[in-house]
């Protein structure tokens, strides 16, 4: 390399320094304990972001092929960092009264999420499966940490145990696929193992070996059936910030790579993976929304939609085409609207004592407080699909990019099992509007917290009545290469 | 046309004004605005039914604003003559509901009237959207506010039947959305309801378009077997939301059937006609008896329902100029008719709290205005000659018998099961001696009462005795209908 493709390589990763940097100098200033130092946390990791998302937003345009092809910045790594952007700033704007809440106010909780986020954001940007694999285990390793990071409770520590060990097993498993890929075509690059592919030998025993790994590895990382299982103790271990977190951010990343390696690089072998992946979202959905029905706790309740979720997302993968991808981008998309706006008001209910994390805890919302309880219903009904909010419109062009592709037997199966779904969305509106309330509501309602609520709900709302201006930037930021 | 959007200000008006009331706090105030913005929306109703033009098929009043360009979707309403009769209807019964709702809620009284405002305005919609998309996202918004007003402000089983209306409806919908997205694509990536009516569909695609379409219309009918989500939905609504659902919720099945599944899908229709008709038939004379068995006025009403929209779809389905006006007058009386019943029911309800028939009696000579107008309904209900439903009914059978004579035989025992039903109904609740009733006391109609019936009854004997006006305003679009039907 020489010095000017160096200059040029380093200007394109300006939001990724910018996160690192901004990482490091939170971490020096971490340990200084004191009382004005948690906003000081607050208001640095915030900038952070900002300032990060104001440099992506600068670099974006052209595609830049840089660091020897291994990172690129094209419109859809741009997309998907603005939702990584989104689900770090909202979560971050949840976290002070929380953390305070739960009695783990300290400095590394910032670092490490923003770590993460630089992971996730290399991720994106990987256009090389070892800088994919070191985005991933950089965001991975960051959230094995915060899953336990309430270290005085024995749900957290078993939720990270479980969570960096299968993690690790999904890793090897995924660098197995990897290791494969990469005998069968000489090339870790993705846009040259595509060319190799395309070549013939789509039916090489080995690729198939390959194949599986890499779905295996990928499946583990959104959380879908077999692999599924981490996802209900994760959700309910960890700390509600860093679970609403998850469940939009890292999953969001591992659909942006899924995408990248699938529909790019795997393209040319797409009939021995279609079949896989359409069999794996069934399953998903099905186990997820019956599964979702018998919960008592609000957040393994979530966990269990958001496998639902995911499962329907796959949907769009297997779909594929300038479609497919977008629909899985701006279902993501809203997905970080509606699942943090849900978090943001299951983390205002942790106030002292109450935990609120069971269903029941939510009975007679309503009647004290008609606003949120309003917010409320209208995030679930999102999650529900029904229209106008925006979960209906990102439901139903997945349900467009399917049946373009000739899934109409697929897109009948995904929408009798989301009106399944729908039934435990609704049980908690029930609930709010239709029950006594069994206790007096004691919210930690701050006023970062009423501003995530307020942008998630202009998102799931707005989004729904106004899809237009998003849904073209999301068609417009398909990588290329797809035809 | 015209330069002011009548429509959209038509549709949107509840909506503004369930917008205005969530700044009210005061429960007398809310009531009389409600009252004020649903009785200026039917205002509004009246000169659009002036200005249309009844010698035209074609879309009157249309608005079209792109909405998502991408997917061919656009913001886009209008009229012909059969949506219009229903804008016409869903109005009048808006206003209705927030009169019958005066003093039956007490609680909570403000949510109740944005959530029937809210209901107001996404009904009206569905039956003014000329796109596809909109028409759904309309179709599926309103069971949000349904389900609360059912959940809210429902009977004993309030929680039960909300679910239940909200599972059966929800999961038939979204088949209609696989329907619909499948038609968008074989007929040239648009939602533009006019446009697909004109495409040329395989018959397969037509066959498999049409069994999801059904399911979902069949549901909101509702036709046997997909029936048993009414009784519950009814009986444990409050009364407003009872009329809501009787008097147009229900339509908007037979609705879908008229403006999808006959021009779109002529073949499909045809070769799937006979199966309606017998599932019609089956609704008539099953939902007849049913009702004959019921001791709670509500579910006696509910039933009938479900018998009286039989005779709709099984007009629908004659293909011949009759059915298809009868079943559309039919449905237009329905909602006059069984609307007017269940605010009876209602009305009495609040006065003694009891629902179940063998506990009234006499109710002529203590209540003798409530007596004599229950009578018109009832007589309506028979469809005597002389009331809005006989003129439906009659043209229905009549279309019947020329499509298929022994299905118009057993159409017309149906006939006669309604006045089983409805005369034991009337002699035990109104004639014979007084029965001492508990509850709150009793008082006769007052003016409040009286001036949401009065419409209703001047409804039912202008449609019995001069139909022509309506049959009119249907008149050339049904013939285009059924030539879109038969044409090919």
């Amino acid at each position: 390399m020489d010095i000017d493709a160096i200059i040029l390589s380093v200007i394109a990763s300006v939001p990724e320094i910018i996160v690192i940097v901004g990482a490091c100098v939170l971490l020096m200033i971490a340990p200084v304990r004191g009382r004005r130092f948690g906003p000081m946390l607050f208001w640095s990791s915030l900038a952070t972001v900002i300032a990060a998302a104001a440099a992506t937003f600068a670099l974006a345009g052209e595609p830049r092929l840089v660091y020897s092809g291994m990172f690129v910045v094209d419109d859809f790594s741009v997309f998907f960092k603005a939702v990584f952007y989104l689900a770090t700033g909202l979560c971050v704007l949840m976290s002070p009264r929380y953390l305070e809440e739960e009695d783990i106010a300290r400095g590394e909780y910032y670092v490490l999420l923003l770590f993460a986020l630089s992971g996730m954001m290399i991720m994106a940007s990987g256009l090389d499966l070892l800088s994919i694999y070191v985005g991933m285990e950089l965001q991975a390793l960051c959230i094995y940490v915060l899953t336990g990071f309430i270290r005085q409770e024995r749900r957290s520590n078993e939720a990270a145990l479980k969570y960096v060990i299968l993690g690790s097993v999904s890793s090897g498993i995924f660098l197995y696929g990897m290791s494969l890929v990469y005998g069968i075509t000489g090339t870790t690059q993705l846009t040259d193992m595509a060319a190799a592919l395309g070549s013939g030998g789509a039916h090489d025993p080995a690729l198939v070996l390959a194949t599986v790994f890499l779905v295996t590895g990928l499946i583990f990382k959104v959380g879908a059936v077999p692999l599924h299982m981490w996802v209900p103790d994760v959700y309910e271990g960890a700390p509600t910030t860093i679970t609403a977190f998850m469940s939009v951010g890292p999953k969001a990343a591992a659909f942006a790579i899924l995408l990248r390696i699938f529909l790019d690089a795997m393209a040319p072998a797409a009939d021995i993976w279609v079949v896989v992946v359409a069999v794996i979202a069934v399953l998903t959905m099905a186990l997820g929304s019956f599964v979702a029905l018998v919960q008592t706790n609000i957040k393994r309740m979530l966990a269990y939609s958001s496998i639902a979720h995911a499962g329907f997302v796959l949907l769009g993968l297997v779909a594929g085409g300038p479609d497919g991808v977008a629909s899985v981008m701006l279902y993501l998309l809203i997905y970080v609207f509606m699942n943090l706006g849900i978090f943001a008001i299951i983390i205002m209910m942790r106030s002292g004592n109450v935990s609120g994390e069971a269903i029941e805890d939510y009975a007679g919302f309503a009647k004290s407080h008609r606003g949120l309880a309003l917010l409320m219903l209208i995030f679930l009904f999102s999650l529900a699909s029904i229209p106008p909010t925006a979960g209906f419109f990102a439901k139903f062009y997945i349900l467009v990019a399917l049946v373009e592709q000739g899934y109409v037997g697929l897109a009948v199966i995904a929408v009798l099992l989301s009106a399944v779904a729908a039934f435990f969305y609704i049980r908690i509106v029930m609930l709010m509007y239709m029950k006594e309330e069994a206790q007096p509501f004691d919210l930690a309602l701050t006023p970062s917290l009423r501003l995530a609520i307020a942008i998630t709900a202009a998102g799931t709302v707005g989004i729904g009545l106004l899809p237009s201006w998003f849904l073209d930037l999301a068609q417009g930021s398909v990588f290329l290469g797809i035809s | 046309m015209t330069d002011i959007p009548i429509l959209s200000l038509i549709v949107f008006l509840p909506a503004a004004g369930a917008g205005v009331l969530l700044f009210m706090r005061d429960d007398r105030t809310v009531r009389r605005t409600a009252l004020a913005f649903t009785v200026v929306d039917f205002a509004l109703t009246i000169p659009l039914m002036a200005a249309f033009d009844t010698t035209t098929y074609a879309m009157q009043f249309t608005e079209t604003v792109p909405w998502v360009p991408s997917l061919g979707i656009t913001y886009s309403l209008g009229v012909d003559g059969i949506s219009l009769l229903f804008i016409f209807l869903t109005a009048l019964l808006g206003w209705i509901c927030v009169v019958a709702s005066w003093e039956a809620i007490d609680t909570k009284v403000k949510e109740f009237m944005i959530s029937l405002l809210v209901m107001q305005s996404l009904m009206l919609g569905v039956f003014s959207a000329m796109d596809l998309f909109l028409f759904y996202v309309f179709w599926e918004a309103m069971l949000i506010p349904m389900y609360l007003i059912i959940g809210v402000w429902g009977g004993k089983e309030r929680v039960y039947a909300a679910f239940k209306f909200f599972l059966y409806t929800l999961a038939g919908s979204l088949l209609f959305l696989v329907g619909i997205v499948v038609l968008y694509f074989q007929g040239g990536e648009t939602f533009d309801i006019v446009t697909l009516m004109k495409g040329d569909y395989s018959f397969t695609v037509q066959a498999w378009v049409f069994l999801a379409f059904l399911v979902a219309f069949a549901v909101k009918v509702p036709m046997v077997p997909l029936h048993t989500w009414l009784p519950d939905a009814h009986v444990q609504a409050p009364t407003a939301g009872s009329i809501v659902l009787a008097g147009v919720l229900l339509k908007m099945g037979a609705y879908g059937f008229l403006r999808f599944s006959l021009p779109m899908l002529p073949d499909a229709s045809h070769y799937f006609a006979t199966l309606i008709q017998v599932l019609s038939v089956v609704s008539i004379i099953y939902g007849g008896f049913l009702a004959l068995a019921q001791e709670d006025v509500k579910k006696l009403v509910a039933y009938s329902s479900v018998s009286h929209m039989g005779f709709v779809t099984l007009g629908l389905f004659t293909f011949n100029a009759k059915g298809v006006e009868g079943a559309v007058l039919q449905m237009f009386n329905h909602g006059i008719t069984t609307g007017a019943l269940f605010l009876f029911v209602g009305l009495i309800y609040e006065r003694t709290q009891t629902r179940i028939i063998a506990d009234y009696g006499g109710l002529m000579k203590i209540v003798p205005v409530y007596g004599v107008l229950l009578c018109v309904f009832t007589l309506s209900s028979i469809a005597v000659p002389g009331t809005n439903a006989f003129v439906g009914e009659l043209l229905v059978l009549a279309g019947a018998f020329g499509a298929n004579k022994a299905i118009g035989a057993v159409a017309v025992a149906g006939a006669v099961l309604s006045a089983a039903y409805m005369l034991g109904f009337y002699r035990q609740v109104a004639l014979g001696p007084a029965v001492a009733m508990g509850g709150r006391g009793m008082w006769d109609i007052n003016a409040r009462e009286m001036a949401g019936i009065l419409p209703l009854v001047v409804f039912v004997f202008w449609v019995g005795l001069y139909p022509k006006p309506f049959i009119d305003i249907l008149h050339v679009s049904v013939e285009h209908l059924l030539a879109q039907t038969m044409g090919r």
